[in-house]
């Protein structure tokens, strides 16, 4: 071998410059630098619509090893604008593996780096929080610095970005309960939003016999009502929840109109402006698959896949009143063990919930996905005439009746609250 | 949950004494457990019989017991102590079986004791494999396919049904022993009919071959509130067939998408759930079938294991204090990463590294032993490496081993055939990996090599990218920098680029300087950085961005022992410890010093990163600890390094270190130099007044012969730089002397041999001692049991000697003083004696720690390694000792020294422990047990007692070796021994033994009165039956006394102690230990035994008047 590779540079806002190797396409590319620091799935995350117009640092330093495979994409393309690596494998090697992931970057047009030093790279940012970074390689690498900078600095911010839009699917579709295992009659249906939609999410409702009808993300309450739907999702997705009005003003429309609501990642970030409370931008994110993180109502630690860069304001610890007062008292139901972040609002006087973190784990630990399951119940005591409330997400020792609801759901335990083992997809 | 308030006092068992299968890491785990629960304000109790451990430390326990671990001996500690609770979780699978033991007689019921950190029927659910597999069914996953039999018959029937090859596995043993793949119907009698005994159940697992499937790991934590997280994941280069702990294993795992992780994760939780592991930490080990992914559960450890060593070093995460926080009632998320302060336990560390383990064999101490490598572990150490990526950690790990041949070599001197080399790497050996390295380098299809190897093309192609590396280098026009960087990036030495370059590797290092290519040290965090690092714990890259900060104090380094092996063991590290924790104790807080540790052994209580100011996980080779001295410099200065408190390996640095400028402390490197060098240290003695042993060197077989002529026969011949007695051999003629120059060793001008006059008969003594230039303190006197020329690892001894009279220890004392002066020591020094005809003579002299320092500081209550340490930083012994002002004060006793103990003291024994078991010849029979001068012994124990019989009987329990106390004892000794049995067999007869011997040796008894049944000799009996050998296998012998001869005595000697060690019955092979045994025989016919702590030894040789240091 002899190594003659095409020259790469990674430049941040702050001047600095890292040199390394060519990986994927060769040219130039801007976005938002990130790390993220799972040590397996690099396939769903440079294929997480979340990650749309980011620069992904990779702190494993080998990446590419099990190759590319044509089934755990969770959309239909890779969204990551850059992607910066140490190691980038040479020859992949798994059973399922089709082709290289160098070949599957170049073919997707998506510019990379190699043989970085990932971890200063990783230190940087977490020392200054996320920065505006772009890569340049082959002869896009030759300019001098200071234009490469400008370029860099003259990208627009991820504060105030709105791309949801963006990434959402262009059509509606169904995902049908019956291709995913379900046998029998669907529970329920599901309007959900594509706001960046991993693609394992309405899998994971699915295989609990949910029919999902994924709808782009400006579809609006009267075309979600069409549907005559027994409950509404909102996705993860890119971008600053500020920016999300059109979202916001549906979702409180869902609300009134007492409809079951299950939010994930961006989703819940929707959920808590639609409740009143803000958000704001965390200095570097939490993008792992080993977050820690607290579920109140058990005192149990789960460990998550996240991918988040902004967060819902909320006090953790106390049931709140909703800024929104027709919406009565929210929880704070789960918060991160490492930085106190909120990763999980509770409504106990309407039907909806949502987490901050990825229930749907791909990639991820699978400890979360009795959340689909409380979704599955809340749909049901709906459906059942009951007045449900987001209080039935709670596990059944913990279920205090919120004010209104005081007949005990009888016809629930058809799946155990608590999550068994969940079956691979 | 907080702690809980019920628990007061918690005994908390061991591991006992290193063996393959189950070594220091237990030390390391048992440590951290002992450090949390004294945290805790709980009274801890602790029996280990290992006194080379830091855990017995006294100060670690408030009642340190060194008794055997048996359950008699632990029922009596229980009965004594009344504990609240039983941790048994970090002892390794001897801790666990104690456990059970204890509660199926009732012994915990009895007095109320709790267990904590497991529970019985989940010991039972992970360690019974029939049981098992229904947990595993339980869990939605699957076994292998398999059947439990009981005895041939059955093995035979299943045999039918699963096909060949398969695997057996014996139930309820450690380290995979008694485990084998049987190829066919040969290998299932010989490998099933052996576990069936191994087996404490008689119980033995067959079941289908997984062989070649890609090989996982994952280390789980759970707690009580039912939280689990996955601490690593460690994957296995070499596929399922190679004992993991033989293998070389890589974290996190390389090869696995995240779906079949999660996969894995999924399975490893469902299975800790069903087992009912209550509380702690656990693994749980997988197959994938590398073609369809399919995925089988191979086994579970529902306790800390060696794996959790390696994946808490690997990590950071320290697996052994957590399951003990764990096991006194915390959860997880209330115990904080110690890392990084903030953030809690409940999480999965993610790397940002890769972590290489490779293991360290000893075949060369057993030629005799089939090397291929099996289901059944047989390396004795290991060496870990970190790197930012697979080749740096893989190559440093390599050099870690510090075996000859161990790095990749890129020449192709060997001439060897690529057919040859395919042909070769089909089976697993120690070989393998350089096998597939060199075939790759020949040209051979990675393809090819998968499918002969299993090995997995990613990995194989790593390898192949380490050979591109070196072909760029040797075909490079001009070593630049790029080059260099490129080289060192995929972790070459220089010594490598040297081979590569035709150039000096200093002369490397020179250019490499120049030019500025030098590593970067970063951190391991358990979290990839995301969070700040308040631990230190670093490792070598090149890479960007160093990580070490600024230090205010100067450092003192001090520099570890590798890899364990036979002949350097834990021992060598217990004095880094002391060393390092007498240094951070005893300086003051302006003028102390960061006190920095450099060391690649996993298995470690020196490699917790709590330990010292500064943690290097790096090889211990010239280049890697100068490149962390110049780091250290760069970032506030270094005071000097310590190089004789590791054994060897730092020791065989200490010339060139110095030639680089860098201070050493303690022992100069001229006065070690001088210690080594025959001719120099003759002049010591002679100035002295002292006697070696008659000697001389050669370069020749007959230079060897003149000498041995001179000095005459029988003599010692051994290489001239050994460590554990490698190639030492005694010679009685001149046919041995031919026949040893001939095949033992290279013999050179640089490589002489050297020829010692061989003292018959003679009792050795070992001495310890600490000398500052001015003082002498003497730490104690061991005189050995088996006499001269059995090596002294492997040798018992006892402490105080028993049979010196006081003018010999005086003069030992005054020997000792002389030598420590003449050689010029400022610390330790460890003295061989021989005492044969009323002389006293020198046999060698070591300027360093020894591997008896923690057995004279456990059996004397001083810490030798301590002082040493404070000593070669210039505090004086007079400053040591109790009483002094000095702030070290009280280190040492403020009068007497080891060589004057009061007629009180207790008596300690230490006993080694062999591991012949585990080594099997080709055709499947085990090794010879026979002692000689080079050592075998992986470990060992001390027994204590207020008299010699019974603290004998003790150290042979704890050895797993326990002496009957009546039964039939067979003898059968060599003509010059047959004089010495007749006193000790005729009083075994007296005590009711029934005596079996053979030809001579019965003549011998017969005629003086003592009764004895004949039996045939196997050469003298061409037909099966009534042989000795059948005896012994049919199990109805209780004691072999058999001294070795030649002719075919010998090849007997042979089958009845290799019958007897595959049953586990007592042989003894020399008189002196036959004395020592019928002593302890009787004793234990005679007294209860009685357990005491060293806090109550303590308290009594205080009594009796010695000042014990605090």
């Amino acid at each position: 071998m002899s190594n003659t590779r095409t020259p790469a540079l990674l430049v941040f806002e702050d001047g600095t410059v890292y040199q390394g190797a060519s990986y994927g396409a060769e040219g130039t590319t801007l976005g938002e630098a990130v790390f993220a620091t799972g040590m397996t799935g690099y396939q769903e995350t440079l294929t997480d619509p979340s990650y749309a117009r980011q620069i992904v640092v990779q702190t494993a330093p080998h990446i590419g090893n099990t190759g590319v495979n044509d089934e755990d994409p969770e959309s239909r393309r890779i969204w990551v604008a850059g992607y910066v690596v140490r190691d980038a494998a040479r020859r992949p090697s798994n059973w399922r593996s089709v082709r290289s992931l160098d070949e599957e970057l170049a073919a997707q047009g998506v510019v990379g780096i190699q043989d970085v030093d990932t971890r200063a790279i990783t230190r940087r940012l977490r020392d200054h929080g996320s920065m505006k970074a772009g890569i340049f390689s082959g002869d896009d690498a030759e300019a001098p610095h200071s234009q490469l900078l400008e370029a860099v600095r003259s990208q627009p911010d991820m504060l105030g970005a709105r791309l949801a839009e963006e990434v959402t699917t262009e059509t509606p579709y169904t995902v049908e309960p019956a291709d995913h295992g379900w046998e029998g009659k669907p529970v329920g249906t599901v309007a959900a939003l594509d706001l960046g939609l991993k693609s394992m999410t309405p899998v994971r409702m699915a295989e609990r016999g949910l029919r999902v009808h994924v709808l782009p993300a400006q579809t609006t309450f009267a075309e979600i009502e069409e549907l005559n739907p027994d409950g509404v999702f909102l996705s993860n997705g890119p971008g600053d929840p500020a920016t999300a009005s059109t979202q916001i003003g549906m979702l409180r429309q869902v609300l009134d109109s007492r409809t079951p609501f299950f939010g994930i990642c961006f989703g819940n970030q929707i959920l808590g402006r639609a409740l009143g409370f803000s958000t704001y931008k965390l200095p570097f994110g939490h993008r792992g698959i080993n977050q820690p993180v607290m579920d109140h109502a058990t005192g149990k630690v789960e460990i998550t896949s996240q991918n988040h860069g902004f967060a819902v304001d909320a006090p953790v610890g106390e049931t709140l009143s909703a800024p929104e007062s027709r919406y009565g008292r929210v929880q704070v139901s789960h918060s991160s063990l490492n930085d106190g972040v909120v990763e999980g609002l509770r409504c106990l006087d309407i039907p909806a919930f949502s987490v901050q973190y990825h229930p749907e784990a791909a990639a991820g630990p699978h400890d979360s996905a009795y959340l689909f399951d409380r979704f599955v119940e809340l749909i049901q005591a709906h459906r059942a005439g009951r007045e449900a409330t987001g209080a039935q997400t709670l596990p059944p020792a913990d279920r205090r009746p919120s004010a209104e609801d005081t007949a005990p759901s009888a016809t629930d335990s058809t799946r155990s609250a608590t999550g068994g083992p969940e079956k691979n997809a | 949950m907080p702690k809980r308030a019920d628990l007061n006092s918690v005994l908390v068992i061991g591991s006992g004494p290193i063996v393959i299968g189950q070594a220091a890491e237990f030390d390391y785990s048992g440590t951290q457990a002992l450090r949390v629960l004294k945290e805790e304000g709980i009274r801890v109790i602790l029996v280990n019989s290992n006194p080379a451990t830091i855990m017995t430390d006294p100060e670690f326990a408030d009642a340190t017991y060194v008794e055997p671990i048996s359950p008699e001996v632990v029922a009596k500690i229980i009965a004594k102590e009344r504990p609240d609770a039983l941790l048994p979780t970090l002892g390794g699978q001897t801790a666990l079986n104690t456990a059970i033991a204890l509660d199926k007689q009732g012994v915990l019921a009895e007095y109320g004791v709790e267990l904590i950190g497991a529970n019985i029927e989940a010991i039972e659910l992970g360690e019974d494999r029939e049981k098992f597999k229904g947990v595993v069914e339980r869990s939605g996953a699957e076994s292998a396919k398999s059947r439990i039999v009981h005895s041939m018959d059955e093995a035979l029937a299943a045999a039918e049904e699963l096909g060949y090859p398969m695997v057996v596995r014996p139930s309820f043993t450690m380290g995979g022993l008694g485990s084998g793949m049987a190829y066919n119907e040969e290998d299932l009698h010989r490998i099933a009919g052996a576990g069936l005994q191994y087996s404490p159940t008689t119980e033995v697992l067959l079941e289908e071959s997984i062989l070649g499937w890609k090989e996982y790991e994952l280390e789980m934590m759970r707690d009580a509130n039912d939280n689990v997280v996955v601490v690593c994941s460690i994957e296995n280069l070499d596929p399922v067939g190679v004992h993991t702990g033989d293998s070389i294993t890589v974290a996190p795992a390389m090869t696995l998408t995240d779906r079949e992780y999660q996969k894995l994760r999924d399975i490893a939780i469902n299975v800790i759930r069903e087992v009912g592991v209550d509380t702690g930490g656990c693994n749980i080990q997988f197959a994938v079938d590398p073609k369809t992914g399919r995925v089988v559960v191979i086994e579970m450890n529902p306790r800390v294991s060696r794996s959790s060593a390696l994946a808490s070093k690997a990590t950071g995460f320290a697996i052994a204090k957590v399951a003990t926080k764990l096991a006194v009632g915390y959860t997880l998320d209330e115990i904080p990463n110690d890392i990084t302060q903030k953030t809690p336990a409940s999480f999965e560390p993610t790397l940002d590294y890769v972590v290489v383990k490779v293991p360290r064999f000893a075949f060369e101490k057993f030629p005799a032993a089939d090397p291929t490598l099996t289901t059944t572990m047989k390396s004795v150490g290991e060496a870990m490496a970190i790197g930012r990526n697979f080749t740096e950690a893989l190559q440093k790990a390599l050099r870690s081993l510090e075996q000859r041949g161990s790095e990749f070599r890129f020449t192709d001197d060997d001439q060897e055939e690529l057919s040859d080399l395919l042909q070769r790497m089909a089976t697993p050996t120690t070989e393998r990996l350089h096998q597939v390295q060199r075939a790759l380098l020949a040209g051979a299809d990675l393809e090819e090599v998968h499918r002969i190897t299993g090995i997995d093309p990613w990995y194989l192609d790593q390898i192949q990218l380490i050979n591109e590396i070196a072909e760029d280098l040797r075909s490079a026009g001009e070593l630049d920098a790029a080059a260099l960087r490129t080289a060192k990036r995929h972790g070459f030495s220089d010594e490598q680029i040297g081979a590569l370059r035709s150039m000096d590797p200093a002369v490397v290092r020179g250019v490499r300087h120049a030019l500025g290519v030098r590593p970067v040290y970063k951190t391991v965090d358990t979290c990839a950085a995301e969070f700040p690092a308040f631990t230190p714990y670093h490792y070598s890259s090149y890479d960007l961005e160093d990580e070490i900060a600024e230090h205010s104090r100067p450092s003192v380094i001090i520099l570890g022992s590798g890899p364990n092996r036979i002949g350097q063991g834990i021992e060598f590290d217990y004095s880094c410890v002391h060393a390092t924790m007498a240094l951070t104790d005893y300086s003051g807080d302006d003028d102390g010093y960061d006190v920095v540790m450099v060391n690649c052994n996993p298995e470690t209580v020196s490699t917790d990163y709590d330990v010292s100011t500064r943690l290097y996980f790096e090889p211990l080779t010239l280049e890697d600890v100068l490149e962390v001295i110049a780091a250290e410099e760069r970032t506030g200065g270094v005071a000097g390094v310590f190089v004789q408190l590791g054994g060897q390996t730092p020791l065989k640095l200490a010339g060139q270190l110095a030639q680089a400028g860098v201070p050493i402390l303690g022992t100069s490197p001229e006065a070690i130099d001088l210690a080594e060098h025959r001719g120099a240290f003759d002049q010591v003695l002679n100035a002295a007044g002292l006697t070696a042993p008659k000697n001389g060197t050669a370069v020749s077989f007959e230079d060897a012969k003149r000498v041995a002529d001179s000095i005459g026969y029988p003599v010692l011949v051994r290489p001239s730089y050994v460590l554990g007695g490698r190639g030492m051999e005694i010679v009685y003629d001149e046919a041995g002397l031919r026949r040893y120059i001939t095949h033992a060793t290279e013999v050179t001008p640089e490589h002489p041999v050297l020829v010692d006059r061989f003292l018959e008969d003679a009792i050795e003594v070992d001495v310890d001692a600490l000398y500052d230039g001015q003082d002498l303190y003497l730490g104690g006197i061991m005189e050995h049991i088996e006499e001269a020329g059995i090596h002294s690892g492997d040798s018992a001894c006892v402490l105080p000697p028993i049979t010196l009279g006081p003018h010999v220890l005086a003069r030992v004392r005054q020997a000792t003083a002389a030598i420590a002066q003449g050689v010029g020591v400022r610390g330790l020094i460890n003295i061989q004696f021989a005492v044969a005809s009323d002389v006293l003579y020198v046999i060698e002299a070591n300027p360093r720690a020894s591997r008896t320092v923690p057995l004279v500081s456990k059996a004397t209550g001083v810490q030798l390694a301590k002082a040493a340490a404070l000593i070669g930083t210039g505090v004086s012994i007079a400053e040591l000792r109790a009483g002094s002002g000095h702030h070290a004060a009280g280190v040492l006793p403020a009068a007497g020294d080891g060589s004057q103990l009061p007629p009180a003291a207790p008596v300690a024994v230490k006993e080694a422990v062999l591991p012949f078991a585990r080594f099997r010849t080709p055709a499947g029979r085990v090794v010879d047990s026979l002692l000689g001068p080079e050592m075998r012994s992986t470990g060992e124990v001390m027994g204590i007692d207020k008299h010699f019989d019974t603290a004998f009987a003790k150290s042979q329990l704890a050895a797993n070796n326990p002496l009957p106390t009546s039964g039939k004892a067979f003898v059968s000794v060599a003509n010059r021994d047959k004089r010495g049995v007749v006193m000790p067999v005729k009083r075994l007869t007296d005590l009711g033994f029934e005596i079996v011997s053979t030809g001579g040796t019965a003549d011998v008894l017969r005629r003086n009165g003592i009764a004895c049944e004949v039996v045939q000799k196997i050469a003298e009996t061409p037909e099966e039956g009534g042989t000795i050998l059948e005896l012994v296998e049919s199990g109805t012998i209780s004691l072999i006394i058999n001294t070795p001869s030649g002719g075919d005595a010998r090849s007997d000697g042979y089958e009845i102690r290799a019958a007897a060690t595959s049953l586990g019955v007592p042989v003894i092979t020399t008189v002196a230990e036959l004395g020592a045994a019928v002593q302890a025989i009787e004793a234990q016919r005679t007294f209860t035994w009685s357990v005491s702590s060293l806090q109550e030894h303590a308290a009594r040789l205080h009594e009796a008047g010695l000042e014990v240091a605090g």
